[in-house]
């Protein structure tokens, strides 16, 4: 089967033709460069998305602390990942990349903030 | 009147980027005016990542990307940051008039930067017929609500034009649990980057209108409902082809114009088409030592691009400045 997709890794957007069979790519033409197999592999197989949005914060210089998943997550799960997100009140002064939730639903993925608020 | 060597008005990207370029090209008395109470400007509010990839190798996201420059910046003790002052005047011998609490300052500076971005086209520059009611926002602006100060503006929403920041919010408005109508947008082709249209459109099943317009705002409070038409390609609407989609929010996101309200009191020879400085060199202006980098000078794609070229700036009016590469 043939398919194409756009890779979103990087603002060049390329667009792959993808050569697929049984369920995985067997070929992927017009990439730029190598993220667009590993996007394109992903994409097919669990398309995965990072995950940005901002908790409220209690106490801080600013009202609202953005945040990230350290890593991408299923993008089925970006909304449920949401609902979660949305009961979190930071606290205490946070720097870049400290972790505001461990092991995110169980993906083996943190959720880190990504400002430092004092 | 207080004398500095380099004035730079401004504390985003472009601003912090062509600070620590000046001071490493030799600059030792560097004044920054930030009208914020924090660096980083715009990308404050710029939660998604993106940012990056050109000039840090990595995926970052608005504030990180920000961090970075920040940490870098204010451990510099040559370089002055003055928060909550915002810049009144400015005349042609480079002399700036600034607000801060509770003090006016003047300062005359040897050589200027002005980093001071850019604002949102609105409502009234796509010429929207209908009513005047509530939940009419720019795109840039829910992003700050909702991103900065936790609020969630809608619940249906329509966003006209499909710059990067209205599919980024269209996305954002999903994800807090509002329901997006449709993106539309009067030309052919999204002005976004594709990337965008498939991130924040595609991955929600989020529908976009091309060679479309909305006609028509309705409601007497709060937004009814809107109108939409098919344009061709002379931008003239297509006989019966108006329909309606209900929505409480409208967000604008037409386009940004540079904000150089203050190098026009210095009588700066201005572009008026597109609001910049005329000028055949990056960052340069008619007036000798006034210097103007990042969307100030042009509008960019990418903050990676700002930094590049505000780095380029810093090194300009070091230069200028007598400092010799």
């Amino acid at each position: 089967m043939k398919k194409e997709i756009i890779c979103i890794e990087c603002p060049n957007g390329c667009v792959l033709a993808l050569e697929i069979k049984d369920g995985k790519i067997v070929q992927v033409e017009g990439n730029k460069c190598d993220k667009g197999v590993v996007y394109a592999e992903s994409e097919i197989e669990n398309p995965l998305r990072v995950l940005t949005t901002s908790v409220m914060s209690e106490g801080l210089s600013v009202l609202m602390v953005p945040v990230k998943t350290r890593e991408p997550i299923p993008k089925d799960l970006m909304l449920k990942a949401m609902e979660n997100i949305k009961k979190i009140k930071v606290k205490k002064s946070v720097e870049v990349g400290d972790v505001i939730v461990k092991d995110l639903m169980g993906l083996g993925v943190d959720l880190v903030a990504t400002r430092s608020v004092r | 009147m207080k004398e500095r060597e380099l004035v730079i008005v401004g504390g985003g990207p472009a601003a912090m980027a062509a600070a620590i370029s000046a001071h490493e090209s030799g600059v030792k008395d560097i004044l920054v005016l930030e009208r914020d109470q924090f660096l980083g400007g715009i990308l404050n509010q710029c939660i998604h990542t993106g940012f990056g990839l050109n000039h840090f190798k990595e995926l970052l996201s608005g504030p990180e990307y920000a961090q970075r420059f920040i940490e870098k910046i204010t451990g510099i003790k040559d370089i002055e940051i003055s928060l909550q002052s915002f810049v009144t005047n400015l005349n042609s011998d480079k002399e700036l008039t600034y607000l801060r609490p509770g003090e006016m300052e003047e300062v005359r500076a040897r050589a200027i930067i002005m980093a001071t971005g850019c604002r949102e086209r609105t409502r009234e520059m796509i010429h929207v017929a209908g009513t005047r009611p509530a939940g009419i926002f720019s795109a840039g602006l829910a992003q700050k609500l909702i991103n900065s100060e936790g609020l969630l503006l809608g619940q249906e929403i329509v966003v006209v034009g499909s710059g990067d920041i209205g599919l980024i919010m269209a996305r954002r408005f999903t994800l807090e649990g509002a329901k997006v109508k449709a993106v539309v947008e009067i030309q052919k082709e999204s002005k976004g980057l594709i990337r965008n249209v498939v991130q924040c459109l595609d991955d929600f099943n989020i529908p976009l209108y091309l060679s479309h317009k909305i006609s028509k705002i309705y409601g007497k409070h709060r937004v009814e409902k809107v109108d939409v038409i098919a344009v061709d390609d002379n931008f003239n609407e297509v006989q019966n082809s108006r329909f309606e989609i209900e929505c409480d929010t409208v967000l604008i996101s037409a386009g940004l114009i540079p904000e150089n309200e203050l190098i026009e009191m210095a009588q700066v020879e201005m572009d008026k088409k597109t609001n910049t400085p005329v000028s055949d060199e990056i960052n340069k202006t008619s007036v000798e030592g006034l210097f103007v980098c990042g969307n100030a000078f042009k509008i960019y794609d990418l903050v990676d691009s700002v930094t590049k070229d505000s780095i380029i700036a810093g090194e300009m009016a070091a230069e200028y400045l007598g400092y010799k590469k």
